[in-house]
């Protein structure tokens, strides 16, 4: 009797455990329809699909969904997100999107457990080679690779490149070398823009003799306290000693201690290690080290400083209603060159598209993100600006901000050099491990020496 | 309390039949050290709430307020704003504002708490009162597993959940049932039994032995026993673990990150991505705090209920 | 998947999983002979044990593992023991164990005593639940908050700005120069520890409250008929009560500072010789992506905790002496 009772029991157990699962498998059935690609694509004759004709390479892909892993996060997101909805009508895929700001770790995570999204775009040119290593990144389709060809830059497609197999367009871009300043505050004490390192440094001694520290600083960003003034160190080696130079330092062609990269550091330190030219609203030189390089930059709105050297994202930082522009409260202005030999360097940074699967959705969608169409429709998706990309077909009047105005001019500026941020580059152990921590230490009182040779001494020796 | 510790005190109290009544002398040490005790008790209660309030009152500051000044001078220079807050509940990336995730976090939440203490009760109620090989050698074991770093157990984890063995269900992945919950459940069961049966079963050997001793020889089951002597007197330290495991099962970010997937985010993934990816807005993590504080305050106000003085009276091993 | 499939889903997880158990209890209760005594343990502790295993244990040894082994994530060469010998070597490493060490002596100590008084002190007042409540507040709040809260303590300015850090504007008050809190070593260490032990004295206090709850009345009662109060009540009859609490309460917030890392990360990331272990291995792992350094520095941690498991038996064995 009893046993009968509990067989019973178990049986409800078992019947109410298979319910569940039955359930949970069809909460998670969202792929839809599972109709086949045929030959005839859902942007046939839609007027907004011409230029897209690529596409019809892939079918029809509707009910189809891409997922995608980034660390882009609100607002942009959902700029991002727009800027999508046309590849939705053209395919019939949809895109199903997460960000994060743990992506750079959590990527890697994913990827040793056999978990990768569809698509990730990596914002370091190292993380790419990292995930490249796992064998599972796959080769970009041949469609990206004439974008690429097409719209950018010999240089850029270097960067989405692990030897020497293609792998991830560009996507975003950001120019790292500009100097944030107050037009408003300029003019009012008769300063002009310095188009020279010189004018820059003698600007410097102008406004620190009006009694206003020159330069706020801060390179406080939790984990990655440092960053900054790793930028300020590569924007002015890449002036001084050139792109040649640079690219050998980047890979360790030459020693990280080089006497090229010493001078740099000391240029940098002239202006950094000067109590008299820092730090504007916050403190001494060492306050620099314990400064938000969010905040860094605000004491310009309140006079206390004129100059902040930081890439063009910060834009975001400003409160809700400065005005940014050429005229306005703030606006930047391009890092002079020290040394008139190497052109118009640019340092930048960007993400590129890498794709773990080669499913014809996933290959479409990559095709789309390199069109000139994907960039200009990204451009009006995003009407509050700070968004631009190095993409050549992208048409500066579809740009709302002017700073992402100047930055795109930068971009496409036949003169101009881009190269990439060099610790993005470099090993993790260096690029976001000692060359952070020793920058950090430098400006709180390590000599340029020092510093330099403990960065050399920890590059991993493979 | 030790037998001397007893003795010290026991004369006096057998010394004095029927209860003597307490000298005016000491009435009046306890008034003054009662005084000292609410001061001491107020000074420690504003040291600790002062840097929260400076978080509620910075939530309540407009943006370039909060970015350019210190919180106290919402005294001198009063502007107050909502903005923060409403800015906190409309963000949301999904254009569903917060309230999906709050639903997330609480559909993850009750279960990974429910889970792990019915089976870490269940473990310390063995390891304290059932005779087995290996007993001290096994609970010795779980209690230094602690120490393992979550970190480290990640990647194992989603591997296994991803391609389980046995031809089990995946439990992670394109297909992962119910948007990854179960696999969330899991993980959270998991990290929380060391402690939980650590804590467990140090509460549960201060129960006397007699009385278990005594309803065995009444020929009760271990079941009976568990159930009905054992789980009404551990209900302090079962509502005690029970606030701690809601909170870091509501406060997780590094759980959450790896094993949920967007459908699942729960409220505090969503926090940190409102903040932006150059860490922009982050005056909107104060209004942010303090809306998914709410809910375990409630909850630590409302199990406290169980904290009954005497509940355990007469029961605890002297 | 709508809200109301979300609840679905969670109920019927929670009922297979009590049906299940349940089941299993109903199943194995009868047993009455010794294998069946047996079969009972195996139904209370198997599914904790199972889950352990696989969760805990086996990552605990891939991670053994991987610390012989090279950087990188994906195939790393053998490397037998030179990680270690990396770490024991390295200079900074001795800066790290200094402060590891400091955090684990200071933080159990100093929170559980704050924790304990403020019980105590709070006890049967009239505002109890609020009085508690505010000792609670900061376990509640996340950590990404518990940030902020303390970047509105600590931070700096030099005199002439305004004060974002709030003990920098009493210093301004008091006429004394601005103090950069986070950078001088070695009192940042001490600064950051202050931050864990505002997070631990609320879990102390819960836990103690709690203890001290359950201490019978009639002990109580006795104590205070005799006249004993204030500090010998507290010395005599609460502390040695609640004794086993006290114990549990120490080695809980022991093991939770040695894998701390989020508030070293979040104030200093680890410069200014701030950095303690469990930061240096979240660090190599995840962001330098150096595996093995990492992995080798998370067998050091296991191995720290030895201590704290060795008192623990001996306290155990004492208890089961008496």
């Amino acid at each position: 009797m009893r046993s009968r009772n509990m067989r019973r029991g178990l049986a409800a157990a078992a019947a109410l455990a298979s319910a569940g699962l039955v359930l949970a498998s069809c909460a998670s059935d969202d792929d839809g329809g599972s109709s086949e690609a045929s030959g005839t694509w859902p942007g046939d004759g839609k007027s907004e699909c011409s230029g897209l004709e690529q596409l019809a390479d892939f079918g029809d892909l509707s009910g189809k969904s891409v997922s995608v892993y980034t660390s882009i996060l609100p607002p942009e997101q959902e700029a991002q997100e727009n800027s999508y909805k046309l590849f939705t009508t053209c395919t019939g895929a949809s895109v199903k999107y997460e960000g994060s700001d743990q992506f750079e770790t959590q990527l890697v995570v994913r990827v040793k457990a056999n978990n990768a999204p569809d698509i990730a775009y990596i914002p370091q040119p190292g993380l790419l080679k990292t995930v490249v290593d796992s064998g599972q990144v796959v080769e970009a389709p041949s469609q990206v690779a004439d974008n690429v060809d097409e719209f950018f830059g010999e240089d850029w497609k270097g960067y989405g490149t692990v030897d020497d197999t293609f792998y991830a367009a560009p996507l975003g871009a950001s120019v790292k070398s500009f100097v944030w300043y107050s037009p408003s505050m300029f003019q009012k004490n008769g300063w002009e823009v310095p188009e020279t390192w010189d004018d820059l440094m003698s600007l410097t001694g102008d406004i620190a003799a009006t009694g206003i520290k020159p330069w706020c600083a801060g390179i406080e960003s939790g984990d990655a306290t440092g960053w900054p003034a790793t930028d300020w160190l590569e924007d002015v080696l890449l002036r001084d000693a050139g792109p040649d130079v640079y690219d050998q330092w980047v890979n360790h062609d030459i020693a990280f201690n080089d006497d090229a990269v010493a001078e740099a550091l000391d240029k940098v330190g002239a202006i950094l290690k000067d109590p008299k030219y820092v730090n504007g609203g916050f403190g001494d030189v060492d306050s620099i080290a314990t400064t938000a390089f969010q905040d860094a930059g605000q004491p310009i709105l309140k006079d206390q400083c004129a100059l902040h050297r930081m890439a063009s994202f910060y834009a975001a930082q400003w409160p809700e209603g400065t005005k940014v522009t050429e005229d306005g409260d703030v606006f930047a202005f391009y890092l002079p060159v020290t040394n008139e030999d190497f052109g118009k360097p640019v340092l930048g940074a960007g993400e590129f598209v890498a794709a773990f699967d080669d499913r014809p959705e996933v290959a479409a969608f990559q095709t789309y993100l390199s069109t000139d169409v994907w960039a200009n429709e990204k451009a009006k998706s995003t009407p509050g600006g700070g968004w631009v990309s190095a993409n050549t077909g992208l048409d500066e009047a579809n740009l709302s901000s002017p700073i992402d105005k100047l930055s795109a001019e930068i971009f496409q500026d036949p003169d101009a050099t881009f190269r990439f941020d060099g610790s993005d580059q470099m090993p993790s152990a260096v690029g976001a491990g000692s060359f952070w921590k020793e920058m950090t230490a430098w400006v709180t009182g390590e000599s340029t020496k020092d510093a330099l040779t403990n960065i050399e001494n920890s590059w991993p020796s493979s | 309390m030790t037998a001397t510790e007893l003795d010290t005190i026991a004369p006096q109290a057998t010394g004095s039949p029927g209860g003597r009544p307490r000298s005016a002398a000491a009435a009046a040490k306890e008034g003054l050290s009662g005084r000292l005790a609410s001061v001491i008790a107020l000074v420690i209660a504003v040291l600790w709430t002062v840097p929260t309030f400076g978080l509620l009152v910075s939530s309540f500051r407009p943006e370039e307020d909060v970015k350019s000044n210190g919180w106290w001078n919402i005294f001198t220079d009063p502007a107050f704003t909502l903005k923060n807050y409403s800015d906190a509940l409309n963000g949301g990336a999904s254009g569903e504002g917060l309230s999906t995730n709050l639903i997330n976090s609480i559909v993850i939440t009750i279960p990974a708490v429910l889970i792990p203490i019915s089976l870490a009760t269940l473990a310390a109620y063995a390891f304290a009162w059932m005779d087995f090989r290996g007993r001290d050698v096994l609970f010795v074991a779980i209690f230094a597993l602690q120490i393992v770093p979550i970190q480290v157990t990640l990647v194992p984890l989603l591997s296994l959940y991803v391609d389980p063995p046995f031809n089990l269900m995946p439990l992670a992945g394109r297909d992962a049932p119910a948007g990854g919950l179960y696999e969330l459940w899991l993980s959270h069961t998991i990290f929380a039994l060391p402690l939980a049966i650590y804590l467990l079963h140090n509460f549960m050997r201060q129960i006397p032995g007699e009385l278990i001793e005594s309803a065995r020889v009444d020929g009760a089951a271990h079941v009976q026993i568990f159930s009905r002597i054992m789980l009404p007197l551990m209900m302090p330290a079962i509502a005690a673990f029970a606030i701690f495991q809601f909170l870091w099962v509501w406060n997780d970010l590094l759980v959450a990150l790896v094993f949920s997937s967007p459908e699942v985010t729960p409220l505090t993934v969503q926090l940190v991505s409102l903040v932006g990816e150059k860490g922009q807005d982050w005056q909107l993590l104060a209004s942010g705090a303090f809306i998914s504080l709410a809910i375990p305050l409630v909850v630590f106000l409302t199990l406290q209920r169980y904290f009954v003085r005497g509940l355990l009276a007469g029961s605890v091993k002297g | 998947m709508s809200t109301s499939d979300k609840f679905v889903q969670m109920v019927i997880a929670v009922a297979i999983f009590y049906v299940v158990i349940g089941a299993i209890l109903l199943l194995t209760q009868r047993l009455r002979s010794r294998a069946g005594e047996r079969v009972q343990t195996a139904a209370f502790l198997g599914p904790s044990v199972l889950l352990i295993c696989i969760g805990l244990l086996y990552p605990a040894i891939v991670t053994v593992w991987q610390s012989l082994h090279g950087a990188s994530s994906f195939d790393p060469p053998w490397v037998g023991l030179d990680n270690y010998k990396k770490l024991f070597t390295d200079k900074q490493q001795l800066t790290v164990l200094r402060n590891t060490l400091l955090w684990v002596i200071l933080t159990p100590i100093v929170s559980t005593g704050i924790g304990l008084v403020y019980a105590v002190l709070v006890d049967r007042i009239r505002f109890e639940r609020i009085a508690k409540a505010l000792m609670f507040l900061p376990i509640a709040i996340s950590m990404v908050a518990a940030s902020i809260i303390w970047k509105f303590v600590y931070a700096y300015r030099s005199g002439e700005a305004d004060q974002i850090g709030l003990l920098n504007q009493i210093l301004v008050w008091l006429h004394v120069d601005p103090y950069n809190f986070l950078l001088n070593d070695p009192w940042n260490t001490f600064f950051l520890i202050v931050i864990l032990i505002w997070i631990q004295a609320g879990f102390a206090m819960t836990i103690l409250s709690a203890s001290i709850k359950a201490i019978p009345d009639d002990i109580v009662e006795a104590a205070r008929l005799d006249g004993v109060g204030g500090w010998k009540m507290f010395r005599f009859i609460t502390v040695p009560s609640i004794r086993p609490s006290l114990i549990v309460v120490l080695t809980t917030i022991t093991i939770a500072t040695l894998k701390v890392f989020d508030i070293v990360q979040t104030a200093t990331g680890g410069n200014f010789n701030t950095s303690v272990l469990a930061y240096e291995f979240y660090r190599q792992n995840f962001i330098a992506g150096n595996q093995g350094i990492a992995t080798a520095i998370a067998v050091v941690i296991f191995a720290l905790v030895i201590p704290v498991v060795i008192y623990n038996i001996r306290q155990m064995r004492k208890l089961e002496a008496r």
